[in-house]
This record gives structure tokens, sequence and C-alpha cells, in this order.
């Protein structure tokens, strides 16, 4: 299982889901509120992962 | 699927389209929307004073990562930064290390007012004596008041912001929320209803940029910070907006774009209707405001009777 790492919240969980847009649904996050890195690169929403792949999700929101 | 332009791997898809860039092609893309924009809105003239208000933020660093770009290759302005620090303790202090180390990077002339230093109390210390009161009400008081006294005696002609096409969208509602038709005329991505010398106007080059091309500009640049959340921000009503209009975007995709694009249209309406309301001269400090006292010396007077 992939895994992801919420930087918003800062933690890291384990889905099911082997495409971003996928795995963007499964955790509930809203896709314009968000960008998505793979080993520090950003990456598009039909992305695919394999089993064992660690991506970041960073919220595009200012804090203030 | 890969960049529609040079089919190297895309970073990007554009908003309510189906077209994917790489990186190099997304910058290109993003510096010549927001460059039509500063040329359609006539922004930027040539030999402005251009001061940046900065955070230290994401925003505001892409911002003046673009301006300093444009103002070595393109148009011939000078360009500062303007921080101003409210005083929130865990929050504010790393970025404005963040703004000082950028400009100094690049060489930018960055001046720091704060609000203790206006109203000789910090945002935590009013927040504190007015704990029923919401703090981003009073933050945004001071924080305009700050930035154009600050900025006209920096000698500015235009005073440039980081808002981008979700804040212009999220102030839009908000005004129609409350019937504030008045504060909308002065929205737009140059601010003011008419021209008067005590107002440095405000610009915002990022106007149709939305809120995630933004972001994908300052991780592409490296200007991303560790995101962290204002310690008042659950208070904003801005926020509950934010949220609304990004379940709607999800949903009917497209839907930020087309309120700004129907209020640019109304917009010179607007201005017309309210370009001979009166700005008068605050009785306290003479800066322009439109009743006897500013809003800023409102809330200083309240410090200072209630402490």
């Amino acid at each position: 299982m992939p895994a992801v790492h919420l930087e918003r919240e800062n933690k890291t969980v384990k889905v099911k889901g082997l495409r971003v847009k996928e795995i963007l649904k499964e955790l509930k996050i809203n896709p314009t509120t968000v960008i998505i890195t793979r080993n520090n690169e950003l990456i598009t929403d039909d992305a695919e992962l394999s089993n064992k792949e660690k991506i970041k999700i960073l919220p595009v929101i200012s804090g203030g | 699927m890969p960049c529609k332009i040079c089919k190297e791997k895309p970073v990007m898809q554009l908003p309510n389209s189906n077209i994917k860039l790489c990186k190099s092609c997304f910058v290109k893309y993003f510096e010549r929307k927001a460059l039509r924009t500063i040329r359609k809105y006539k922004l930027i003239s040539r030999k402005d004073h251009v001061v940046t208000a900065v955070s230290g933020g994401k925003d505001s660093l892409s911002l003046l990562h673009f301006l300093n770009k444009l103002a070595s290759k393109k148009i011939d302005f000078k360009l500062s930064a303007l921080l101003i620090d409210e005083g929130i303790k865990d929050y504010r202090d790393g970025t404005i290390e963040a703004a000082k180390k950028f400009c100094k990077k690049n060489n930018i002339k960055l001046n720091i007012a704060s609000y203790k230093e206006v109203t000789r109390k910090t945002l935590d210390g009013i927040k504190k004596q007015f704990p029923d009161t919401i703090a981003c009400s009073m933050c945004g008081v001071l924080r305009r008041y700050i930035l154009n006294k600050k900025s006209r005696e920096l000698k500015a002609d235009k005073l440039a912001t980081g808002h981008n096409l979700d804040d212009e969208a999220q102030s839009i509602i908000m005004n129609q929320f409350r019937h504030n038709i008045a504060l909308s005329a002065r929205l737009g991505p140059i601010t003011g209803v008419k021209k008067d010398p005590r107002f440095i106007p405000r610009i915002k080059p990022f106007y149709f940029l939305t809120e995630k091309e933004v972001a994908t500009y300052a991780f592409l640049n490296n200007l991303m910070d560790k995101f962290k959340e204002c310690t008042y921000c659950t208070e904003s009503n801005r926020f509950v907006v934010r949220d609304m209009l990004n379940d709607m975007e999800a949903k009917y995709p497209g839907t930020k774009h087309s309120i700004v694009a129907s209020f640019i249209e109304i917009l010179p309406l607007l201005k017309e209707k309210f370009k001979d309301q009166e700005i008068k001269s605050c009785r306290i400090c003479k800066e322009p405001c439109s009743s006897e006292i500013c809003n800023a010396c409102t809330i200083m007077q309240k410090i200072k009777t209630e402490a």
C-alpha cells in the first residue's frame, strides 16, 4: 500500500488507491486545495503509484 | 499524459481544462498570465516605485520573486518590500525570517513596520484585551491602515499584494453576503474608486491566477514554506467562504473563475456608482476615511481607554 504524508496534519497514512485521483477521494481531500509531490517533484492527479511509493500532500491555502 | 507543449513530464493540470504543463512551460504560462494582467489593467508604469506587501509566506514571496524578475528584464521600475509584523507569537516569527532571507539574497530593500509601534500593542496583546472580538476584523483594519500609511511614507506609486483569484472570489461573495457593495467597488486588479494622493493604489498581478497555481509556482521556485496556520484563523468568516467555494469548485469546475469574470464586467458600473462618495480626513490621524474617525483610530482609542 502506498504511504501518504499529509503536511497540514503532519502525519503519514497508508492508502489503498494506486492513482493520485483515487487517493484524494479515499482521503476526502478536495483536489483544488492541494498539490502533490513524489520524490520532491510535483505530480498530477492522474499519476500512478506503485505499492511501496510515498507521496506528500501539501495544502495550497495560506495560513492566515 | 505529457506536457501539451513540449511533451515533458507534467507538473500541473491547468484549472478548468485538460491541459497539462511541465515545469518550464508552467512557469512561462504563469508569468505571461501575470504580465498580461499588469499590461491590460495598467498596474505598473515605467519608473514607478512598487512597494510589495510581504508576509514571508509563499504567496507574497512568489509575487516578490516574479516582480523582481520583471523589474530586471521587462519593465523599468523600482521595487521594495514592506512587512507588517502583527505580533502573533509562534506564527509570524518564522515568516519574518523567510522574508529577510529572501530580500537579502535578492538585494531588495525590506521595510518592517509593526502593530506594536503604531498601537503600542501586539495583536496577541489586543486579542487578550478584547477576547470576544474577532481578531481578523481588527487585524484587517490595522494592516490596511499601516500598509497604506507606510507605503505613502516610502513614496510608493503602487502597493503590490499577492491576492489571487481565490482571494478575490471570496471577497466578492463576502461583500454580497453582507450587502456591502460599496466595499466591492474598491476591489479589482487595481483598487480605488477615485484617485486621491492619500491612497496608494493597491495592485494585484496574480488576480487571475488560482491559489493552486500560485502554490505550484512557489513550489517550483523553492518558495513553499512549512504550512502553519495563524492562531486566530478559525475566527475568520473568510475561511468559511473559502471552504464553501472550494466545495463548489470541486462539484462545478470554473465556479471561482465565473465569480471573478462576472464581477469584472460589472466593476466599471460599481466604480461609477460610488465615484462621488466623499473621502474625509480622520479627525485624529488625518488619514483618509469615510467617517469622522477612521476605523484604525477607533480601535486604537478603544485600546487606550479600556486598558
